[in-house]
């Protein structure tokens, strides 16, 4: 496939602004200005980007908890977020929800979740209607590794390519659902043989290479968009840090060093630099241009969370219920 | 009027609100074909076509969430659980998805969804098929739950519920299916958190709730020949609670009796009472008495079963103990 220089530029900076976004929060973490629970999407960044790159702003994505680098490939706004994270009256959920529950309609973002395995059925209910409305948007799922052992996922194949619907289920293979190696939550290695049982196409892809993983999102999204049905897409990668930034030791408990750093070295944006200034695509001047710009927009970010205000008590009871005639 | 029954006069409200919009449709286990395990469905198979009543895999997650999903984006669906007693197979879609998406989003997305459920023993299905669990919803913000206890109560709380934008829990009750009453022709709904008061009275009030309305009905007339004049209030929805329509009748009569199926610990009658308890306790002449399902599960054996239903006797014997303070 051959894809286009703006295309390629396009998924290093969205790669590079998830890389930069949560290194921030690593920092703002430890310095106790994000309060309760980050799960960073550090070394993972090629899966969201590869995948989010070939969608439309109409087409929806359910996210999981470790949803940061999802939302920002999808098009959320930075600000919006890290005043989310804040606990802020400007967050994207006025503070209510935080890190694990950042949602946008207008953009298609049906929310991260908490709950490990729950965007698969949400997902599929989103290519139901896609279908009910006489639509051609796209659903994609993201969800984890340990997350394919949860009853949802098997029911969520099943009913999807039952109707062939236009979802399109990414597993994340981080090769550990928390602390928990793959080899000890399930008897297989490839995942995406799951698709079998379910009579869908199944591929496994380096997550950690940018330009495979989309290159598997463009068909997975053409055969969804024509009706055709989902497609399972296991991405292996990798999580550098803990699974949430309290974890003991950033998840060394139960990965060597070693591990971590034959990762990193598949660094996912590294690759894809090396690749850029090689074929003059991107010149060395420009990565560290864009790299500042990014950071930048970090800058103000945080500046924007720092200055809002933090939501009233009284906002508490808001937003329970929705009241009669009241406009979304 | 005419009379139909309560399973018809939900089957109308469905069909009515399905030929008015579009984005009503209807999900769930054996609704198509076969118009549900009580019939509630019938014959909307054949007039709105298998693309808007769907049967669905037994995969109450998957249909539950994806109604989630697809009342995210656009759509209006009603989904049927054979029985309350799987909802707990699906219980992260309900009470994690479903009710909290709209709060946890600060306000961003609506799920206007209706999931029907039904109650009550007394068909010899035991344990896991004769629940009456529906007080565990009103304890989850977000939630609406709503118990009709009439045929003409069914069709007007159906359709508020599907044009309501809020998630709600519409709990039915199987005894009730087969029950007759008066219908509207018409379309109409009935707005939530209006209690109705089924009988009025001055010496004793009866909150009721589903067959327990019918059974407390049934009773007052025997009262009445004792000169004991039962007042009946049916909340009709349990999230909204009309307080206010349960508080003047107790500030009325003085004395209160809660009837409901749901097991007496922590159960619908034991809120109702904590509440009351809690605003009105200087009205009262005597203790709030609870009539309501014994703190076991449902068990199978006729006998047993007919003891374990709370019924007119027990309400009499409430009545009576309650008129024993004067």
């Amino acid at each position: 496939m051959n894809i286009e220089k703006n295309k390629l530029r396009e998924l290093y900076t969205t790669m590079l602004r998830i890389r930069l976004f949560e290194e921030r929060i690593v920092d703002l973490y430890a310095r106790g200005l994000v309060p309760g629970l980050a799960h960073l999407y550090l070394g993972e960044e090629a899966v969201a980007t590869g995948i989010c790159a070939v969608l439309r702003p109409d087409d929806y994505i359910t996210s999981t908890h470790r949803g940061h680098g999802h939302v920002i490939a999808k098009g959320a706004n930075l600000k919006n977020m890290m005043a989310e994270l804040f606990g802020k009256k400007t967050g994207y959920c006025k503070g209510k929800g935080g890190s694990m529950h950042i949602a946008d309609m207008e953009i298609g973002i049906l929310g991260a979740n908490g709950i490990a395995g729950a965007g698969l059925p949400i997902a599929t209910g989103a290519g139901m209607s896609a279908k009910w409305r006489g639509t051609d948007q796209v659903t994609v799922c993201f969800f984890g590794d340990d997350a394919s052992n949860n009853g949802t996922f098997h029911e969520s194949l099943n009913l999807a390519s039952l109707h062939k619907l236009p979802v399109v289920f990414v597993c994340e293979n981080n090769l550990y659902g928390i602390s928990v190696s793959q080899e000890m939550h399930q008897p297989i290695k490839d995942i995406a043989i799951r698709a079998t049982g379910y009579d869908m196409p199944g591929v496994v892809v380096d997550g950690n290479n940018v330009i495979a993983v989309y290159e598997e999102a463009m068909k997975a999204v053409k055969r969804a968009r024509a009706k055709e049905g989902p497609t399972l897409i296991e991405c292996k990668t990798y999580r550098w840090r803990g699974h949430h930034e309290g974890d003991p030791n950033q998840g060394r408990r139960y990965r060597t060093q070693e591990e971590i750093e034959a990762w990193k070295k598949k660094d996912p944006i590294k690759q894809l630099a090396k690749k850029l200034i090689e074929e003059r695509i991107l010149a060395k001047k420009a990565v560290a241009a864009l790299e500042k710009e990014v950071t930048q927009e970090i800058d103000q970010a945080v500046a924007f969370a720092n200055e809002s205000e933090f939501p009233k008590v009284e906002e508490m009871y808001e937003d329970v219920y929705i009241r009669e005639g009241e406009t979304e | 009027m005419r009379e139909i029954t309560y399973a018809q006069a939900l089957n109308e409200a469905l069909k009515e609100c399905m030929k008015e919009d579009e984005r009503v449709v209807l999900l769930g286990e054996d609704i198509g074909r076969y118009g549900g395990i009580f019939q509630v469905t019938a014959g909307l198979l054949d007039e709105f076509g298998p693309k808007r009543v769907m049967d669905t895999p037994i995969s109450e997650a998957a249909f539950v969430g994806g109604c989630v999903g697809a009342a995210l984006t656009g759509m209006r669906p009603v989904v049927e659980i054979m029985f309350i007693d799987f909802t707990t197979v699906c219980m992260d879609m309900i009470v994690n998805q479903m009710a909290k998406m709209h709060y946890m989003f600060g306000g961003r997305g609506r799920v206007p969804m209706v999931l029907r459920v039904n109650i009550g023993a007394g068909r010899g299905a035991a344990a896991q098929h004769s629940q009456s669990f529906h007080s565990w919803f009103m304890h989850i913000p977000g939630l609406l739950v709503v118990t009709p206890s009439t045929p003409y109560d069914a069709k007007g709380l159906m359709i508020e519920a599907i044009k309501n934008d809020n998630p709600v829990i519409f709990v039915e009750h199987k005894k009730l299916y087969a029950e007759k009453g008066p219908v509207p022709e018409e379309s109409y709904s009935i707005p939530f958190g209006k209690a109705d008061v089924k009988r009025e009275g001055k010496d004793l009030t009866i909150v009721a709730t589903h067959a327990m309305v019918l059974r407390s009905l049934a009773i007052a007339e025997e009262a009445s020949k004792k000169g004991i004049d039962v007042e009946i209030v049916d909340p009709r929805t349990l999230t909204p609670l009309d307080r206010e329509t349960i508080f003047s009748s107790v500030k009325k009569t003085g004395r209160l009796l809660v009837a409901d199926e749901g097991h007496k610990t922590c159960g619908v009658a034991a809120e109702i009472s904590a509440m009351v308890a809690e605003e009105m306790i200087y009205f009262l002449k005597a203790p709030i008495l609870r009539v309501c399902s014994p703190d076991t599960p449902v068990p199978f054996s006729p006998p047993l079963e007919q003891a374990y239903i709370p019924d007119e006797k027990d309400l009499l014997l409430a009545v009576q103990r309650l008129m024993e303070y004067a």
